[in-house]
């Protein structure tokens, strides 16, 4: 079944416009920053960007923070609110019921298939930011937000760490998605649902008069894999949204699970 | 093959079925009949372990619903339902790759013996998008037979069909049931469940109001219709027994043996075109014991 859902993965259309799309932006930012020649002012803007002029290696980082608070959710969002949502609207849930496949079975397979997605969204967009980040910038040995030089093999690592940081959050986005898709027959109004919350966590997030709730908010940690590549590295915000993130996850994916495994199925 | 006792659903106060003791024996060709609303799609779902009932139980195959028994049916439920974008073939290796025993090593021998059975079989790799109603039709009737079930369970599986492939399809249920499938028809279209069934239940607002084989519904009724041009002389013989005349020379006439009653006519010279029994039909032993159908919403007070 998981082999099913990958496939029926890789054939839809839509995996692939949409993972161009997320890799567009990125390359739209670097092709206007190339031709400009002017960076935002360090410590305004997207983070790394005011970095990449002198360095296009730092472009993959500052592609995830490009995509990041906005564009990778959403794709997430759509992908995991059509999950069990968009087999009820075609009609084809009941079918794959019928045939038998077990409901957690299926809901663990569509699981896997929404994480396969979003680490090739991030893989694609920090592999084309590498390519168009050196190409249009040059690369030179990466240095540390804090200023100190980063081997290959650190700097590797890092980027490696802070793809499967970015992958982790957004998982946390795709529960959540996957929770609403088991709720409604509509997959519009899960991915919506699901992007609502994000919306209402952004918006706290940059509300101080709600610094009460901002440690339990699903995006507030988002951005702290810039943390990585500080020297040392800054673990703190790291480490909590990584706990944050799992809470999220098994709460909703246990609600999902116990909400899709005793539901009537009348779509 | 499929035993349900005393099943029941309620949606909060709604029942949608109510206390259903269904009994499907192997090698039936049973008809589940009832009007749109009645409950029909409600309890075929239960069947299936789509829908879980609120009390009763459903026995397949002699245990209760698991993987293994859903395992042996293969089912059309409220129309076929594909992933538009990918061709038909594509669809069945998909759908059999899914679930439990469905080998792969056979898997593109028994997808081409599904599509040969439906008439498909020389389809191109057009997506299922393009389809016509009567080609989705099919290709759901395939995917059912793909792991040549014990058991189909069918709702209205000659939508959308032309009266070729309504033919068709039925000449293919026929066979299946010929070589042991056991067949269970949901279905409005009487004429569909006539042509086709042994065995009949009638559901009515949830509840199950007729169960029994076609023929005792089908029983006569003691009346003979007999058509001849000589209608005054026959009139005229036959005196009271005429329980009625259609001015197109046809006559209703008791009696209860029509062979009798032939010998009886041409002795006295008189021509008969034609003489059956009349039977009484399904429809009317059907609508005498439902109601309206509930997507009916006139005002008059519940007849019951």
């Amino acid at each position: 079944m998981i082999g099913v859902e990958l496939r029926k993965l890789v054939r839809r259309p839509r995996t692939w416009v949409s993972i161009a799309l997320l890799a567009a932006l990125p390359t739209l930012v670097a092709v206007f920053l190339a031709v400009s020649d002017v960076a935002p002012r360090p410590g305004t803007g997207p983070a790394f960007l005011s970095a990449v002029l002198d360095n296009g290696a730092l472009f993959p980082a500052a592609a995830l923070a490009i995509v990041l608070p906005l564009f990778l959710p959403v794709a997430v969002a759509v992908v995991a609110g059509d999950a069990i949502a968009g087999e009820a609207q075609d009609g084809t849930l009941r079918y794959l019921l019928i045939r038998p496949v077990g409901r957690t079975h299926l809901l663990v397979a569509k699981l896997i298939s929404v994480m396969a997605y979003t680490l090739l969204a991030v893989l694609v967009v920090s592999g084309v930011a590498y390519v168009v980040g050196t190409q249009l910038f040059g690369s030179g040995p990466l240095p540390s937000v804090s200023g100190t030089e980063l081997s290959t093999g650190a700097a590797t690592l890092r980027t490696v760490l802070a793809v499967l940081y970015v992958g982790w959050s957004m998982l946390g986005v795709a529960a959540v998605a996957l929770f609403l898709s088991t709720l409604t027959d509509s997959p519009l109004a899960a991915a919506l649902g699901a992007i609502a919350l994000l919306v209402t966590s952004g918006v706290l997030v940059a509300l101080e008069a709600a610094a009460v709730v901002q440690p339990y908010l699903p995006t507030r940690y988002w951005l702290a894999f810039v943390d990585l590549f500080r020297d040392p590295v800054l673990t703190r915000d790291l480490l909590r949204g990584t706990a944050l993130q799992a809470v999220y996850i098994a709460v909703f994916l246990g609600a999902a699970w116990a909400n899709f495994t005793t539901k009537d199925i009348t779509s | 093959m499929i035993r349900t006792t005393a099943l029941t659903k309620r949606y909060g106060k709604v029942t949608a079925v109510e206390d259903l003791d269904l009994h499907v024996a192997e090698g039936d060709r049973f008809g589940f009949l009832g009007p749109n609303g009645s409950g029909k799609t409600t309890t075929v779902r239960m069947l299936l372990g789509l829908v879980l009932p609120t009390s009763g139980r459903v026995g397949l195959f002699g245990s209760s619903i698991c993987r293994d028994s859903l395992a042996q049916i293969g089912s059309l439920v409220e129309g076929p339902a594909f992933i538009g974008h990918l061709s038909g073939r594509a669809n069945l290796r998909l759908s059999d790759a899914a679930g439990p025993r469905g080998s792969r090593s056979s898997r593109r021998r028994r997808i081409e013996d599904a599509l040969e059975q439906v008439g498909l079989s020389g389809v191109d790799r057009r997506p299922v998008k393009a389809y016509s109603l009567g080609m989705r039709q099919r290709l759901g009737l395939a995917s059912a037979l793909l792991r040549r079930p014990r058991l189909l369970v069918l709702d209205e599986p000659t939508n959308g069909l032309d009266p070729q492939g309504i033919r068709e399809v039925r000449d293919l249920l026929l066979k299946l049931n010929a070589e042991g499938t056991t067949l269970f028809l949901s279905s409005h279209l009487l004429s569909e469940v006539e042509a086709l069934c042994s065995r009949i239940a009638v559901l009515d607002r949830g509840r199950m109001v007729l169960q029994d084989d076609l023929s005792a519904f089908r029983r006569p009724t003691g009346l003979i219709e007999v058509r001849t041009p000589d209608l005054y002389q026959a009139e005229q013989l036959l005196g009271k027994r005429v329980e009625g005349t259609a001015p197109d020379g046809l006559l209703l006439v008791r009696h209860d043996d029509p062979a009798q009653l032939n010998v009886q006519l041409v002795r006295n010279d008189i021509r008969v075109v034609t003489l059956r029994p009349r039977l009484r039909s399904l429809e009317a032993a059907v609508l005498a014991a439902t109601g309206n159908g509930s997507d009916r919403l006139a005002g008059a007070k519940d007849p019951r």
